[in-house]
């Protein structure tokens, strides 16, 4: 441009572009039309939703399957609050993202003003860091910061709220320096005196166990970690969020800890003497109960996070840091060593729990999934929603690298997986990626699918349709006597006669003979593809762990009222 | 168990929102919150003073430290700063009895502040004791109105060193 003023909105394009954004996820309405107008013309893609929650997940979505900031962008009032679920679902399971708001002008804010909303103020509790921009000159130098807060140390979305007169405002564009927040910095190397400390653990240790989270994946430490296992052959359980740290695949892959863990992996914390816990916050859904969680062991908890030490569990030995950078240093200096007899116990334990599902003729959600790996092994990215299929996806896909298994962790969103596998497609258009959803939780997020369908994302969505919220049922069948309050849905739409309407192509299955033709049919279709299947509607989720139970508690399937 | 925190954070609105929020998500409990300008004026300085148990204390600790507005936070132990309450009360006093609040204020060094024809209003400052002191001692008079500032504290430099020296 020759003229060297430039408008809010100009200049928040611009620095989007700068920081590297080449795709954002939003959603119009009045108080952004000056960003919109800008975006017209502008080299940064626009994917545009139905629905300001679906831009939201997207933009998480996209962030978890590159590991790049991912953008979203509402109007104000309503706009802004769609986007808090969204907000929540990534800061619980700590995903940089930018969320971009309009907001009433200056001199209308707490007037009541048409579609004004505090946003600011709402969304203080699920965001890392939060803006009001009143003034266009500071706009730059905010943006920096965002994207800075966002991505380093402990990552999180970041909010920030523009102001329409903002947007339209002009002023000259600066030269931003680095940027400067005195009370921020995040720790990167690990004290010398810990490392030394987890080293001597480890020596002493006869039966030590990893136990690795989502924290490997922000810090890209997976290969720093593998060294680390391949030298101590230490075996490894993980959380959730730590799916495909290490192939699944792995002899020393013990799959997920937990409330719906496996059951060796489960067993191995509770006999083992030393867990070197990394990247991970010891949800209670994996702890249970705190006292009864692993009484054999010390405990090395590795975090970049300092108040994630200590906050659920006592920890021995506490290190803060940024997990490659640890996991380098103890690669320096960890010696090979052989624990033959931990080993034995810990592959009895794996061959005397394997993973098993009923075999009565009806269609087992666990053999589309197993049926899905077969056929992919690990080389596809899976986005879930929340509930059963989630924890099916978790227990019978093993996955093999990092950002290959997205899911809502620490928030549980139901409606979060079509979006974010949607985000995922326009991040990763190398790798296929397929949404396995329920019955349920696709319907809290369905109006994306006209976003699949306009921009042809070749996004497989695959319903496990039970025709019940099937996690709170079980939970009603083992805890309520099965008195099945509202987890019955009675009735649902025929979901591909929904994905015609949308003029995506809809496979139903509901024999265990057709699942195999049908992925196959899915995975070589150009574009989305819809696959029904109509599974056992009363399958439960086994293993699991009655909540605040101990890690050997195990509800036997058919046990109920425990 | 009683901590108080001393916090230096960027001086900005909504800088509270974000420390008080902070204590609300996390369910702790802020028994006063103090908060005012310091040497530097692009600095705030918040003074809480919050209960719980020794694992809760430590916690908000992490968690304030966490906050991107937070500069610096210090605990302080009791023994080694200086803590100040201000307080006025309004109690109602019958003519008569003005001598006996007079005298209870002389001996804290409380200011009478207003008198009226029902009432007389106390100013007094002081630590957590000496404050607790001045109204047991007027207990007898009923209160009308009390406002209290909340803790503002401060190390004391001459015991930390004299620490310092003794390590």
């Amino acid at each position: 441009m020759t003229s060297s003023q430039k408008t809010g909105a100009q200049i928040l394009i611009q620095s989007l572009i700068e920081s590297g954004v080449d795709h954002i996820f939003g959603f119009p309405g009045g108080a952004v039309i000056p960003i919109y107008d800008v975006l017209y013309e502008a080299s940064l893609k626009h994917i545009l939703t139905r629905h300001e929650q679906g831009a939201a997940h997207a933009a998480d979505g996209y962030s978890r399957a590159t590991g790049r900031v991912g953008v979203c962008l509402a109007t104000s009032g309503p706009g802004a609050t769609n986007l808090v679920t969204g907000l929540s679902t990534a800061y619980m399971d700590s995903v940089p993202m930018v969320a971009i708001t309009g907001q009433v002008p200056v001199s209308m804010i707490g007037n009541d003003s048409f579609q004004e909303a505090d946003i600011y103020g709402i969304t203080i509790p699920v965001t890392k860091y939060n803006y009001l921009v009143k003034d266009v000159n500071d706009l730059q130098r905010i943006i920096k910061e965002a994207f800075y807060i966002a991505s380093s140390g402990r990552p999180g979305p970041v909010l920030i709220d523009i102001p329409k007169d903002v947007q339209q405002a002009k002023t000259r564009i600066k030269k931003i320096g680095p940027v400067k927040l005195p009370g921020y910095h995040s720790p990167s190397q690990g004290h010398p005196r810990q490392i030394h400390a987890i080293l001597q653990a480890i020596k002493d240790a006869r039966r030590p166990i990893i136990y690795a989270g989502g924290g490997v994946v922000s810090s890209g430490a997976s290969d720093e970690l593998r060294k680390f296992v391949q030298k101590t052959q230490i075996p490894v359980t993980t959380s959730l969020m730590g799916k495909g740290v290490i192939p699944e695949t792995d002899d020393l892959a013990l799959g997920m800890l937990g409330m719906h863990g496996t059951k060796y992996a489960n067993y191995a914390i509770y006999e083992s003497d030393l867990i070197i816990s990394m990247g991970v916050r010891f949800d209670d859904r994996v702890v249970g109960n705190v006292q009864k969680f692993a009484p054999f062991a010390k405990i090395i908890h590795m975090d970049i996070d300092p108040a994630e030490i200590g906050k659920r569990i006592a920890v021995d030995i506490p290190i803060v840091g940024d997990l490659k950078n640890i996991l380098y240093m103890l690669n320096q200096k960890v010696q090979e060593q052989s624990r033959k007899k931990w080993l034995q116990t810990v592959m009895r334990m794996k061959k005397e729990n394997p993973l098993t599902f009923g075999d009565d003729g009806k269609l087992k959600p666990q053999l589309i999934i197993r049926t899905l790996s077969e056929m992919t092994k690990g080389d596809i990215i899976i986005t879930t929603d929340v509930g059963q299929h989630q924890m099916w996806v978790a227990l019978y896909y093993p996955t093999t690298e990092p950002r290959r298994f997205i899911t809502s962790g620490g928030a549980g969103t139901m409606g979060y997986g079509f979006p974010a596998a949607i985000g995922a497609t326009v991040g990763r258009t190398d790798i296929p990626v397929v949404n396995i959803t329920g019955d349920g939780s696709f319907q809290m997020c369905i109006q994306e699918l006209a976003t699949a369908r306009m921009y042809n994302l070749p996004v497989k969505i695959f319903i496990l349709n039970n025709g019940y919220l099937g996690m709170v049922r079980q939970w009603q069948e083992m805890f309520y006597e099965r008195r099945y309050s509202y987890t019955n849905l009675e009735f649902n739409p025929d979901f591909c006669k929904v994905a015609e309407g949308y003029e995506i192509p809809a496979i139903r299955v509901t024999e265990s003979e057709a699942v195999k033709s049908a992925i196959d049919r899915a995975l070589n279709m150009d574009g989305p593809v819809l696959v029904d299947f109509y599974i056992d509607k009363e399958e439960n989720v086994v293993p699991m762990i009655p909540p605040g139970g101990g890690q050997t508690d195990f509800i036997q399937e058919g046990e109920a009222g425990c | 168990m009683l901590k108080v925190i001393s916090i230096l954070v960027r001086n900005h609105p909504g800088v509270l929102s974000h420390v008080a929020g902070m204590f609300t998500r996390r369910a702790y409990n802020i028994e006063t919150i103090a908060a005012g300008q310091t040497e530097n004026p692009e600095v705030t300085r918040i003074t809480i003073t919050v209960s719980g148990d020794e694992a809760v204390l430590e916690q908000v600790t992490k968690q304030l430290r966490k906050l991107i507005d937070v500069i610096r936070v210090r605990d302080l132990k009791y023994s080694e700063s200086i803590t100040r309450e201000l307080v006025l009360l309004t109690v109602y006093v019958s003519m008569d009895k003005r001598q006996d609040v007079m005298g209870i204020a002389n001996t804290f060094g409380a200011t009478i502040v207003d008198i009226s024809e029902k009432t007389m209003t106390l100013e007094f400052v002081g630590n957590r004791r000496k404050i607790d002191t001045i109204l047991h001692a007027l207990e007898g008079f009923k209160t009308k109105e009390l406002a209290r500032t909340g803790i503002v504290a401060l190390p004391l430099e001459s015991q930390i060193e004299q620490h310092r020296t003794l390590l």
